[in-house]
């Protein structure tokens, strides 16, 4: 008993911060979100489904899509590039230094690098700058404020992030399986899908969740990078927040994306470790029938 | 007979500047269970790893059955591998392992069950299908890597260590099995090992290796009982090595001055003239041990005179480490089957004579030759 007590002691500096910092804002919104909008802002103390009725608006229901759909895209694509990234760093002879690289880009701040692409993507950017002096054209091309400006820089910002966890978990894979698998027949793509891909599965879950759930929540990205066509879920909540000054459907939102995030990363951890695909199928009864006696 | 032979002639390999292979030329017939033996870092996991297709030589060919294979990458060589980490992949279960080969082939359902069936009743592992490779002990992973490299019927296998993980009775016990599946499958083995008693109790011939050279080929008796050069002499089994310096050599009957040891008789081939200086050796077995002067019956017969250094008993035999005249350390082995007839015990610092015919001597090539 009385070491369960100084346990919690222990803990105590780290439950205040959560209660301070992450528990109380969040009931705040939980509350806010049930409540009637003030006439400047603010809420009134009076209980309101209003705030989750509103989110029915077909404006607030394209972003969700828009959302989901930019988050999925934006995934895939960090996957599809951390994915040989991490496993060139695990089989180079110096780790150390590529690693480093992938990580030089955190020392300088988030905003600032979004504006280097504003830099480099801008009509009057680098990038344009070039395609003018190879004659290549000679109007500015629009590269920013689309969709495709917003996954672009939205891959930038959060490779690292699944570069990492893949790195880590193809540091541990053994490679002799890899020729194992090419020794019984399999080509080298083939030996990658049927023997790497199935082994690192938690680093390309744990990668995923790493890009998905902010790039779900980005918000300064698709402002600064996007046009109208990338609005997305948070840009509509500082939206409601800050201009329209309706902070129910600004928290109701909140929720929607916090318990859709956090539902998805729970389905994932509470996941059985799933069975490998049954393709085995051998009748339990016919290997009881085998006589012990024949081995 | 089933499987293929292999030809590797003049084959050198390169890591960096470091030279893996040099020169070397083997020539492994039709079925046969060839061993390459030597000391690790030797460049016999390199060759294995040439003849699977996983490296490419630098200079020399390597063909399976008549057809140069160079270029070919592993799936496309009808060879395959027992790793010595087993290599079994960690996500499928024993089924699927050994499956796997057939899957890549796209076999149809039945008759990969009924073919998975068959090679894990060969390695006797049939209740373990639905386990997964953790769940196994050593020497059943062992087993299931033997079936899945099996399972495509190679014409070739390249077995890698694959008994070094485990502990001594169960590799005899496993290097029996392997030697049983051999004559069942009747395919070509070719065995990386480097425990000398291994590649002995198993192969048909062996190749022995050291420093990226292969130092002799031959059937483990020859190997043993006729070693080409100092380094196999002392590799496989134990040895004692004189420096003989030629006084008369007559045919095989040789005559050569032992410092500090007088004159000693070997009956040998060797092409060493008068005056040359050779290097003759005794396995230990081979030399008797006695308290009192053996009789000649005027034979070729060499005596040494010592002392024992050190006796090891160890159940079947006492091995005894004697002091000779010349100051050196002779090793004999004196097996215990006539214990009871009354031998005297010999024991720490009795004053011994060690006989041992001039026939039982082999010359050897000098080390680095």
């Amino acid at each position: 008993m009385r070491k369960q007590h100084i346990g919690l002691l222990y803990t105590l500096p780290q439950i205040l911060w959560l209660l301070v910092f992450f528990a109380a804002p969040l009931c705040i919104i939980v509350i806010y979100s049930f409540l009637k909008k003030g006439l400047y802002g603010g809420v009134e103390p009076q209980f309101s489904l209003e705030a989750y009725t509103a989110m029915a608006n077909p404006n607030i229901v394209l972003v969700t899509w828009r959302t989901l759909k930019i988050s999925i895209i934006a995934t895939t694509l960090t996957l599809l590039i951390a994915l040989p990234c991490g496993y060139s760093i695990a089989r180079s002879r110096n780790q150390a230094i590529r690693l480093f690289l992938v990580i030089v880009p955190f020392w300088t701040n988030f905003l600032i690098r979004i504006y280097a692409w504003i830099a480099i993507m801008g009509n009057e950017g680098f990038l344009n700058d070039i395609l003018r002096a190879l004659h290549l054209t000679t109007e500015s091309i629009q590269f920013l404020y689309n969709q495709t400006a917003v996954i672009l820089v939205l891959v930038y910002m959060y490779l690292p992030y699944a570069i990492l966890p893949l790195f880590s978990t193809i540091d541990k894979f053994d490679f002799t399986l890899l020729d194992a698998a090419r020794d019984l027949g399999a080509t080298k793509f083939q030996s990658y899908i049927h023997v790497l891909l199935p082994n690192i599965k938690s680093g390309l879950v744990t990668a995923g969740l790493f890009t998905f759930v902010p790039i779900f929540g980005a918000y300064a990205v698709p402002l600064l990078i996007g046009g109208k066509d990338s609005y997305m879920l948070g840009n509509i909540i500082a939206d409601q927040l800050t201009k329209t000054r309706n902070w129910p459907l600004a928290s109701s939102i909140s929720m929607t994306v916090t318990v859709l995030t956090t539902g998805l990363v729970f389905l994932i951890a509470m996941r059985k470790p799933r069975e490998q695909k049954q393709v085995f199928d051998v009748d339990p009864a016919f290997l009881q029938a085998t006589p012990d006696g024949e081995r | 007979m089933k499987g293929a032979d292999v030809d590797i002639v003049g084959v050198s390999k390169f890591f960096g500047s470091f030279q893996a292979l040099k020169n070397v030329n083997l020539s492994i017939s039709k079925g046969e269970f060839f061993s390459l033996l030597g000391p690790s870092g030797c460049g016999k996991t390199t060759v294995l790893r040439l003849i699977g297709g996983f490296e490419d030589p630098d200079s020399g060919s390597i063909a399976i059955d008549g057809k140069n294979v160079l270029g070919l990458p592993p799936d496309k060589r009808h060879c395959n591998t027992v790793f010595q980490s087993y290599a079994l992949f960690p996500h499928l279960s024993v089924f699927e392992n050994v499956a796997f080969p057939l899957r890549i082939r796209k076999m149809p359902q039945e008759l990969v069950r009924e073919k998975v069936m068959h090679y894990l009743s060969l390695v006797q592992l049939e209740m373990h299908a639905p386990k997964k490779p953790s769940q196994l002990s050593g020497g059943q992973r062992q087993r299931v890597a033997i079936a899945r490299a099996l399972i495509n019927e190679p014409s070739i296998l390249l077995l890698d260590e694959p008994l070094s993980a485990l502990d001594a009775k169960l590799r005899q016990h496993m290097l029996m099995e392997l030697d049983t599946i051999h004559d069942k499958v009747g395919i070509t083995f070719i065995y990386v090992t480097h425990d000398q008693q291994e590649a002995l109790s198993v192969s048909d011939r062996i190749a022995v290796m050291n420093m990226g050279e292969v130092l002799q080929i031959g059937t483990p008796r020859q190997i043993y009982e006729n070693p080409a050069t100092e380094f196999v002499a002392r590799f496989i089994g134990e040895t004692n090595v004189f420096n003989l310096k030629i006084v008369s050599i007559d045919g095989t009957k040789i005559q050569g001055e032992a410092e500090g040891l007088g004159l000693m008789f070997v009956d040998d081939e060797s092409d060493a003239r008068p005056g040359e200086t050779v290097l003759a050796t005794i396995r230990p077995e081979k030399i008797r041990i006695s308290t009192k002067i053996p009789k000649t019956n005027g034979g070729q017969i060499n005596i040494l005179h010592g002392f024992v250094a050190e006796p090891i008993y160890s159940g079947f035999q006492t091995k005894y480490i004697v002091q000779v005249d010349s100051g050196m350390f002779v090793t004999v082995y004196r097996q215990h089957a006539n214990w009871s007839e009354g031998i005297p015990d010999i024991e720490w610092k009795d004053e011994v004579y060690l006989s041992f015919s001039a026939a039982d001597m082999v010359i050897v090539e000098m080390h680095g030759q």
